[in-house]
């Protein structure tokens, strides 16, 4: 049945989550992301689930990646000092290929910073927090709808490509509480991550079937025992120190995502047809830029968004082919400026304009205003 | 209905943040697109918070108040702070026991005994938040009375509807007083 409802993005990314089959969550609490801890308390022992406050965020990290090693879908959530701690697990999430999603919801840092108050300072971070060549993804919601609906797409590319996936929300949407239709009997597609059935390669736990980028899974501890390492390792799961096992291992870690952006990739863009500058944001500023472009539209601009949707990987294509068609470029973004470096380097031929903010409080739309006016 | 921007401050424990998710549950009861937002600091009890909700018949883009068309004020320190930030065209509703600077622009202000009738007519200080609710509704008249206290019964705590639904009428009938 189709409802529609008042909820929480933090409420709405649990609700998500359960969809996508999340049926393990462990976690420290922490401001603005708590409602994630508190839901998922409530809802998940009602659909047979488990939930666990563990005594950090290192060790709620290890307990999701343990979780899902045996099988089951598993979240996390966190803030930006939270974040920080489980960028040692991420990176070991990484290399061993085990599916699970991490929420993000950024507040003001560096450190403990502002306890309550909005950034996207963790952008960079979710990226290149944890340290080695590797890759990730990384999905920034703008609506408490998104919420729901991206946690569910987090879910299957972590199942479909064996790996982290970063959630990266902001105390805009986190705490934003606006009306959100869930119908109940609605198909939705729900990816689970490929099992290995040839017997041959049972005993091969990172053996990669030929035209296929990812090893399929085979749950540990059922019917032969298998070894899962941080460190670089050969197609049996041991140790190796092999030049050419690590280069084919740290390779093959980058190509997953790489070799398949087009399937990962989303974004939006609106009003960018006959556009002469387009604003470049994502996750809450995304809802500034949205009432300041239906602003300058009414009087008569020519001006645009263009919003990723999967901050990483970064919709690089799609922005490129955009900038050889407008004069502006504006990058709007709650912190210093962080994609504006990755448009910098993508963007070659159109003037770029930036406004950020590092205060605690929200871009305004007439703040973004401005800035367009600025770059013309 | 043109687009209302209702900012609720006041001190941390008032139920300021509540009151407002209560509105935007009654705005999606009556069909109507809102948008909910707080900030508050760290602290649970006595700092300065101030909750926020939008109600239009559009879509919702940017989810903060840019111009108050109407203030609540329960603290002092709010009324000074909002109530100077608030323009020709906003309502300001505060408590009666407060003193309204001189320098206030605002269209108009009325004061109503908000967390007096809370603590001697209801007979509980915590329901000011509900008398205050019902006594915005109606100035505003923003939805129904029954879609107002449908609201209210799905965010209280269970074994409170009694008290909660005396604390709408009496703010329904501080509102009637103007």
């Amino acid at each position: 049945m189709k409802n529609k409802v008042l909820m929480q993005g933090n409420e709405a990314c649990v609700e998500g989550a359960i969809k996508a089959g999340m049926r393990f969550f462990a976690g420290y609490p922490i401001t603005p992301s708590t409602e994630i801890a508190e839901r998922s308390a409530v809802r998940l022992p009602q659909v047979g689930g488990k939930f666990i406050q563990m005594e950090d965020e290192i060790a709620s990290m290890a307990a999701i990646i343990g979780a899902s090693a045996v099988g089951t879908k598993t979240m996390t959530a966190t803030s930006g000092p939270g974040f920080s701690l489980k960028q040692e697990n991420i990176g070991y999430a990484c290399i061993t290929e085990i599916p699970c999603v991490i929420v993000d919801v950024q507040r003001s840092g560096p450190s403990t910073g502002l306890p309550t108050s909005p950034s996207q300072g963790d952008v960079m971070q979710a990226r290149w927090g944890t340290h080695g060549d590797h890759s990730i993804i990384a999905i920034s919601p703008s609506s408490v709808s998104e919420c729901y609906n991206l946690i569910i797409r987090a879910f299957n590319l972590a199942e479909k490509y064996r790996t982290p996936v970063i959630f990266l929300m902001d105390e805009i949407v986190g705490h934003l509480r606006e009306g959100i239709e869930i119908d109940d009997e609605q198909e939705v597609e729900i990816i689970e991550r490929k099992m290995k059935v040839r017997p041959e390669v049972l005993h091969l736990p990172y053996h990669v079937n030929e035209g296929e980028d990812v090893p399929r899974f085979h749950l540990t501890g059922y019917d032969i025992r298998y070894n899962i390492t941080g460190l670089v390792h050969a197609e049996d799961g041991f140790p190796s120190n092999s030049n050419e096992v690590a280069h084919n291992l740290v390779t093959r870690l980058m190509k997953k995502i790489e070799n398949n952006v087009d399937d990962i990739v989303q974004y939006e863009e609106k009003y960018c047809e006959d556009a002469e500058t387009v604003i470049v944001c994502y996750g809450g500023t995304a809802r500034s830029v949205m009432s300041a472009v239906e602003e300058l539209r009414a009087k008569g601009e020519k001006v645009g968004y263009f919003r990723p949707i999967t901050v990483w990987p970064f919709p690089e294509k799609q922005l490129k082919a955009l900038s050889s068609k407008v004069k502006n470029i504006v990058v709007a973004e709650h912190n210093y400026g962080q994609i504006l470096l990755e448009v910098q380097r993508i963007v070659k031929d159109c003037k770029i304009g930036f406004v950020g903010k590092v205060d605690g409080t929200v871009i305004t739309p007439a703040e973004i205003i401005k800035a367009v006016e600025e770059v013309k | 209905m043109s687009k209302m921007e209702i900012r609720l401050a006041g001190s941390g424990g008032q139920g300021v943040i509540l009151a407002t998710i209560i509105l935007a549950e009654a705005a999606i009861i009556a069909g109507k697109n809102t948008a909910q937002s707080q900030s508050y600091g760290p602290e649970a009890r006595g700092g300065m918070c101030k909750a926020e909700v939008i109600v239009s018949d559009e879509q919702i883009g940017f989810t903060k108040v840019t111009h108050p068309t109407f203030l609540l004020a329960l603290t002092q320190a709010s009324l000074n702070k909002y109530g100077a930030e608030a323009g020709e065209d906003c309502v300001i509703l505060a408590d009666s026991t407060l003193a309204v600077p001189e320098t206030i622009k605002a269209k108009r202000v009325y004061s109503l005994p908000i967390l007096d009738t809370a603590k001697t007519e209801v007979g509980k200080a915590f329901t000011a938040n509900i008398v205050a609710v019902a006594a915005i509704n109606g100035i505003l008249k923003l939805v129904s009375n029954d879609d107002l206290e449908a609201a209210v019964l799905r965010q209280i705590p269970k074994g409170t509807e009694e008290i909660n639904r005396k604390a709408l009428h009496a703010g329904q009938k501080l509102a009637e007083n103007i």
